[in-house]
């Protein structure tokens, strides 16, 4: 039962798109700090750039050119086109408009609790969990553990009781770009 | 100078996060929930992005000052206290509940996916949330990790 499970999540995981990503942000992370001395934690920076539209803000800026570069490039090697790119991403607007106002709850609630956690906890999977652990930060190796743990156990609780799965499709395993 | 370092830092991690999977907020659900549909693809980015910036770090830390600015400047705090614990538990929680994090919700807002831009009014409301709590109990700014 254990090596079923094991192997359904290997089976499930898109293991080369992970890894070519990861690197990119553990590169990009690397770059921030070699350049500027600044670490790549993304709700720092997002604080940060309420109040101070120098740096931080260009860094914001920077992650939606790069996010939207790659999903045009992806969706565009993937015999996709860049017109048809577009009109997923628009199409996709409507129908997630038209999806289950549990949904919103789940979407509301969850942004509340980030917005307040990552601030009250000095930071998130950005600043904890890959430059925190880098560093070996002994304050950022707990906050991962912690929020790994507590996202598992609501995760999985919701799911096996009905609630979180009717409400975001998470059966369909659907693969990024 | 450092506005554009920054701004090359984050298009290489925008595209990491979309390249990665991780901007899709079902397969972010599906590693944190552990049934017969369980993806560990997470545990392999965040494996490599920590083995790439761990490396990184270190061959940065052998210079005096970064490239174009005069100081480091990593967090010295190392006390494991309550803000920290509470803090990290509840982002967890909203984690798990959105399956969005800051920054794929960032890159998300800017592809104009309405989960994302839905996520980040009410993350940006929390932020306030807190930042109005922590001045009104007269605490100092609480310290950045990252």
């Amino acid at each position: 039962m254990t090596t079923d499970f094991l192997q359904n999540a290997l089976a499930n995981a898109t293991l080369d798109t992970a890894v070519i990503g990861g690197c990119l942000i553990g590169l990009a992370a690397t770059w921030l700090y070699l350049s500027i001395g600044r670490i790549a934690g993304i709700s720092g920076i997002a604080a940060r750039a309420l109040r101070d539209p120098g740096w931080p803000l260009m860094f914001i800026v920077g992650l939606g050119i790069g996010g939207w570069l790659a999903a045009v490039i992806g969706a565009s090697l993937s015999a996709d086109n860049l017109a048809s790119a577009a009109t997923a991403s628009s199409t996709s607007i409507v129908s997630h408009l038209t999806d289950t106002t549990q949904r919103w709850i789940w979407l509301v609630a969850g942004g509340l609790l980030v917005g307040f956690g990552t601030r009250m906890g000095s930071g998130c999977t950005s600043g904890h969990g890959v430059c925190g652990i880098a560093r070996l930060s002994p304050r950022s190796l707990v906050a991962t553990c912690v929020f790994l743990a507590t996202g598992m156990v609501v995760a999985t609780l919701l799911s096996s009781s009905g609630l979180l799965t009717s409400s975001s499709g998470l059966l369909t395993t659907s693969s990024g770009l | 100078m450092t506005k554009l370092a920054a701004l090359v830092a984050g298009i290489i991690f925008g595209a990491g996060l979309v390249i990665s999977g991780m901007t899709n907020p079902d397969k972010v659900q599906a590693f944190l929930t552990l049934n017969n549909n369980w993806d560990i693809s997470l545990i392999f980015v965040m494996g490599s992005a920590l083995f790439v910036a761990s490396i990184g770090y270190a061959i940065s830390n052998r210079r005096v000052a970064p490239l174009f600015a005069d100081d480091f400047h990593a967090p010295v705090n190392r006390v494991i206290d309550q803000p920290l614990l509470a803090g990290s538990a509840l982002f967890g929680v909203g984690w798990a509940l959105s399956g969005f994090c800051p920054g794929p919700a960032i890159v998300g807002a800017f592809t104009l996916d309405a989960r994302a831009l839905l996520f980040l009014l009410a993350y940006l409301m929390g932020v306030l949330i807190f930042e109005q709590a922590s001045a009104r109990k007269g605490s100092a700014q609480a310290a950045v990790d990252g």
